[in-house]
């Protein structure tokens, strides 16, 4: 089976939530919450099937992921108008410029866990 | 009793962490390096022969090759030409990551070089998200490929420092529109230096040779 590269996202997302469970003396993690932007390439069912394999005998071994997508907005630098993309890149629907920024949606965070701690 | 553990951190952060290794490793020898993505058949291997070629006496170019497959096709290629060459198979993996390229600098003698030249393995999406170390990230487009690729494949455009784009002899053949095309591009990254090429007429060579020669940074 072809590797993609949601499988390295994958192992990054377990690396950092098992050390996180390490630093916090937790015996396990729960959830894990992540902030994936709208831009940035990640099929959500890819990384979910990754995870499920390869969290196996870890501290994150069955924790539920939760994938928090965020839209792309734009800004023109022409007229200032703010815009979510919905399809296709395209130029302001407002006044037809090309001059434009990326305020969002390129993130690729593990925003926090939750990890089970025992008394 | 669950508790809440703030993380806040990006995911590639380790794969940007070797990347930043091997950025110093190759600044600490003065070797200017580039990572020449490309979906597969644009012709990666065919400008890189051909920028190879065409370098001025005094440039000492390596090359490394990314392919999926266990193959030396292209290595072979490169060393036909006398140049040394190193093969990474990534086993399946369709990008190259930081800690490939920091394995292959390990087998190019870095003291005796001043451009190291990679080759991605052939994709649009999945090396985009990989910083290598390099200096500029190129993408090769290429005509036939057609001019919605910036739009269908924003991200590999967003962090480029160069574009080249290939096959322009086909565009007497093929329905590409080059605003379309240029628009998309500009969006995602304005003002980004931008050649096209033919690596078959050699067309558009002269510029992007220019380009590269007075980037290269003087040997140490």
């Amino acid at each position: 089976m072809a590797r993609m590269h949601e499988l390295a996202v994958t192992e990054s997302i377990l690396e950092i939530a098992n050390r996180a469970a390490l630093d916090n003396c937790a015996s396990r993690v729960t959830d894990i919450y992540l902030t994936i932007g709208q831009l940035s390439s990640i099929v959500d069912d890819s990384v979910q099937f990754y995870w499920d394999h390869i969290s196996q005998g870890t501290p994150s071994a069955g924790a539920v992921l939760h994938f928090q997508r965020v839209p792309a907005r734009l800004r023109c630098k022409s007229c200032g108008n703010e815009y979510e993309l919905n399809e296709e890149l395209m130029p302001c629907p407002n006044c037809g410029s090309i001059a434009l920024e990326i305020m969002s949606g390129e993130e690729l965070l593990v925003d926090h866990i939750e990890v089970l701690k025992e008394e | 009793m669950t508790q809440r553990v703030e993380i806040v951190r990006r995911i590639m952060d380790s794969n940007q962490r070797v990347a930043a290794g091997n950025r110093a490793l190759l600044d600490e020898h003065s070797v200017y390096a580039m990572n020449v993505m490309a979906s597969p058949g644009a012709g990666k291997t065919s400008f890189i022969m051909e920028t190879l070629r065409r370098l001025p006496p005094g440039v000492r170019p390596g090359v490394i090759e990314g392919d999926t497959a266990p193959v030396t096709i292209d290595s072979d290629k490169i060393s036909a030409l006398g140049i040394p060459a190193v093969q990474i198979n990534t086993g399946g993996d369709c990008h190259l990551d930081a800690v490939m390229v920091e394995l292959a600098l390990q087998k190019l003698d870095l003291e005796a070089l001043n451009l190291v030249i990679i080759e991605n393995v052939g994709n649009l999406i999945c090396p985009a998200g990989f910083d290598l170390g390099t200096h500029a990230n190129i993408v090769i487009a290429s005509i036939p490929e057609g001019d919605d690729k910036p739009y269908k494949y924003p991200n590999i455009y967003r962090g480029l420092d160069v574009l080249i784009i290939n096959k322009t002899d086909l565009l007497p053949y093929i329905d590409f529109r080059m605003e379309y095309f240029s628009q998309g591009v500009e969006i995602l990254n304005p003002g980004l230096k931008i050649f096209p090429v033919s690596c078959k007429t050699g067309e558009g060579f002269e510029a992007w040779m220019d380009w590269l020669t007075r980037t290269l940074p003087p040997k140490a």
